[in-house]
């Protein structure tokens, strides 16, 4: 919407090229939108289309693929989210905004309060294969435990921080350095943290992890053996033998299935390490920061002397780690020892390769907190209902207008990215404590239904200027913010 | 990039439902499944950026149609042109009160000539294009009531009537008219003369000066309306029977001079609750109807009251 300046009292919509200037009161010519208190107002979503909802109708989107995408679009409606709405603790009282809107036709009620979760904490999800740190190992930020390593995810470190004991349960200091680690992830901002037995590592939700001062780049392409499987054909016939290094599972082409189906020859490679299947090995190095996730910087350490009845000089060998970081070319010399070569061209390209299908390396960042009691009580005073409200699919559960998935069984326990929340959403109270915004949003009969706070109910356009903040509407298919 | 269109389907599934800014097309296309799906997807390739088109030439299409000349570009546009062309020498009109029926006349076009179709049609908010071919037909009904079952009237239209088009024009609707009528619908040739003609006959259908008639200059209501300060119709107060008859009397005339000049097939003209039919029944699209579904209502007509809607026809 752009206000015409010559003339103040009308606007110009931009809804469409018709670009109809639209008095005061009125409607452009699609009658559609029209001009309220200089505002442009959706009036009339769709006549039909709404006649055929209001009477059940069914709307189907016509998908033909191709050229053209057969949406039936909605306009962005205003949602208000809970951030910097204010809180109260005990939050007794109504939530400070009880808003009512219109969706769909249907009148809607957000209510809108910031929840102070003293049982939160964060999910970390760390794209590398490097070695950060053995499981259960604590993590610390100042030195202060703030969480630990646990169980690891394809590809990925998983870290899990925060929770109740970090927060409340130790030291003041644990407490305050916890609550703030929680608030500064959140909020996408940078933090360091060591592991004991592991790593240093920044992790900021949205960038790369930096691991020991060095940027992670990539993910794996997959274990050792699942590059084996991915590239034996591109491998085949341009070089003997080819060992992917791995933290995990370390490949090696002539002895995996995937070089027997090519009739690749034995090479008398010799592999350390616990042999899985055949081509396949574990723990053929300690992990680390490495070739691979592991310790080791000369591949040639994880090999044993070759087979003196099966390998040739001459022998060609490829050693290649799973994001192709590292990547050496050998042949064997007179000795049977494999002595560095400058890399062919085309074993070369191979390598890129599986760089090109690596994807980026990132942290991600997932806030996860429950919903209390108190907090329940400042949207209605019978608070169990609005639990079963949410479990009933009746209430819809957002975070700074993000969606949320409820974690099932008891209580109102949620996770959200919280790269997809406006910059500063959450905040911190002294108890130590995080302040996230929590929306719940539901029909306002079943609002009333639930106990809602009725007399607290304001219209969404009663909402003033000073009191708001515009941020992108929310939808299932946002990106993250830069 | 061009804006897409919003596509969706009625509830029935059958019915495209094609939107972009003020235009709003009701499609349905019978024949065989795959040239159904054919000429949905070229009426949806046509309508992307139809709009954009025509507000390329927005400006000339908002002034008074020259008699004579044509200077504007667009396929759509000069179409519209050419429909209020009859008029232009003896009214004020722009080639606007043609574009409802044009749109409309393009997009079946689209379709016709990606597939072969047993029938079809083209609804863009009442000014509905048709498209026959042998042994079919269209009933269409008028209805007074959307918001209620029932039909005032209806006609059919067969293969070998020439109507092909049939649009309504009334103070009620989105645009505006300069006369005093409910509705007016008009059967003829093509959707865009339909468009036209029932302007022109809507705005004849007037009692200049009443005092009941409110009356309001466009470009107050519409900054960039293409009527500028002639007063609209806002608000027709009680009328006598004998000012009714008066006013649809002057439509009539306009009506039958149109039909005699051949630009239209037939009327239905319709000022509180008075029905006046103009039409030649022994052409075969027999006028309009009084329907056997429902007797016609006295109930004074509401806002959008008098869309014309195109039924499923019985097939002969």
């Amino acid at each position: 919407m752009t206000t015409d300046t010559t003339a103040a009292d009308k606007i110009r919509c931009d809804a469409c090229p018709v670009m109809c200037y639209i008095k005061p009161g009125a409607a452009g010519a699609c009658d559609r939108y029209a001009n309220h208190d200089g505002q442009l107002v959706r009036v009339d979503p769709h006549v039909l289309l709404e006649r055929t909802v209001s009477h059940g109708g069914r709307l189907v989107p016509f998908q033909a693929g191709g050229d053209w995408d057969g949406k039936i679009v909605h306009e962005p409606d205003v949602f208000v989210t809970a951030i910097g709405a204010g809180t109260t603790y005990p939050d007794y009282k109504p939530a400070p905004f009880i808003v009512s809107s219109e969706i769909d036709g249907v009148d809607m009620v957000t209510v809108v309060t910031e929840g102070i979760f003293s049982y939160c904490g964060v999910k970390v999800k760390i794209d590398t294969d490097r070695f950060l740190g053995p499981e259960t190992a604590t993590v610390r930020v100042q030195g202060e435990a703030v969480g630990h390593v646990t169980t690891g995810e394809y590809g990925s470190q998983m870290l899990s921080l925060g929770g109740v004991h970090h927060l409340t349960g130790g030291s003041k200091k644990e407490g305050r350095v916890t609550c703030d680690a929680l608030m500064d992830l959140s909020n996408c901002k940078p933090v360091e943290m060591t592991i004991d037995g592991g790593a240093t590592v920044v992790v900021q939700a949205g960038h790369p992890p930096i691991v020991n001062g060095v940027a992670e780049e990539r993910m794996r392409v997959g274990c050792g053996s699942a590059t084996i499987g991915m590239f034996a054909k591109q491998w085949h016939g341009k070089v003997d033998d080819v060992v992917v290094v791995d933290d995990h599972i370390t490949g090696v082409l002539s002895e995996h299935q995937a070089g027997k189906v090519l009739d690749i020859a034995d090479t008398g490679i010799k592999m350390k390490g616990r042999r899985s299947t055949p081509g396949r090995y574990f723990q053929v190095a300690e992990p680390g920061t490495g070739w691979g996730g592991t310790q080791i910087s000369d591949p040639l350490t994880i090999l044993g002397p070759f087979d003196p009845k099966v390998a040739k000089p001459g022998t060609t060998l490829l050693m290649v780690s799973t994001t192709g970081e590292h990547a050496a070319y050998y042949e064997l010399d007179d000795n049977l020892k494999p002595v560095e070569k400058k890399m062919p061209a085309d074993l070369r390209f191979s390598v890129e390769r599986i760089q090109e299908n690596c994807e980026p390396a990132l942290c991600t960042v997932l806030f996860m907190g429950g919903a209390g009691g108190s907090l329940r009580a400042g949207v209605t005073d019978n608070p169990v209902r609005l639990t079963r409200s949410v479990k009933d699919a009746l209430t819809r559960v957002t975070s700074g207008g993000v969606p949320v998935y409820v974690w099932p069984g008891g209580g109102i326990t949620f996770m959200v990215d919280v790269t997809r929340l406006p910059a500063g959403a959450f905040g911190y109270v002294p108890t130590p404590a995080l302040v996230a915004p929590i929306e719940f949003t539901m029909r306002l009969s079943d609002y009333a239904a639930l106990g809602g706070h009725m007399d607290h109910v304001r219209p969404l356009a009663s909402l003033t200027a000073n009191e708001t903040r515009l941020v992108a509407s929310p939808s299932p298919k946002a990106g993250a913010r830069s | 990039m061009t804006r897409q269109p919003q596509v969706g389907w009625l509830s029935d599934g059958k019915r495209l439902h094609l939107q972009d800014g003020p235009i709003d097309l009701i499609v349905e296309a019978q024949g065989s499944a795959i040239n159904i799906r054919a000429a949905y997807a070229a009426a949806i390739g046509r309508f992307t950026g139809l709009l954009d088109e025509l507000c390329a030439e927005l400006p000339l299409l908002r002034t008074a149609a020259d008699p004579v000349r044509c200077a504007l570009q667009g396929i759509v546009a000069r179409r519209m042109h050419a429909a209020v062309t009859p008029f232009a020498a003896d009214h004020f009109i722009t080639p606007m009160a043609a574009v409802a029926g044009s749109v409309a006349e393009e997009i079946l076009a689209t379709m016709v000539q990606a597939a072969p179709l047993d029938r079809a049609y083209v609804n863009n908010g009442g000014d509905i294009a048709l498209h026959l071919t042998n042994g079919e037909a269209f009933t269409v009904g008028l209805i007074d009531r959307p918001d209620r079952l029932g039909l005032m009237r209806t006609a059919k239209v067969h293969v070998d009537d020439p109507t092909r088009g049939i649009a309504t024009s009334g103070w009620h609707g989105r645009s505006f008219s300069l006369g005093i009528a409910d509705a007016v619908t008009v059967m003829a040739s093509t959707a865009a003369q339909a468009d036209a003609a029932a302007t022109i006959i809507a705005n004849a259908v007037d009692l200049p000066g009443h005092p009941t008639i409110v009356r309001c200059p466009a470009n107050e209501l519409q900054p960039d309306s293409d009527l500028g300060s002639r007063l609209v119709t806002r608000d027709v107060g009680f009328l006598t029977p004998s000012e009714t008859s008066a006013a649809l009397d002057a439509g009539d005339t306009m009506a039958r001079q149109l039909l005699g000049r051949g630009l239209i097939e037939a009327a239905a003209l319709r000022l509180k609750g008075e029905i006046r039919v103009v039409g030649l029944p022994s052409r075969g699209a027999n006028g309009l109807h009084r329907s056997s579904l429902a007797g016609e209502s006295m109930i004074l007509p509401e806002r959008h009251s008098h869309l014309a809607s195109v039924q499923e026809g019985a097939r002969p």
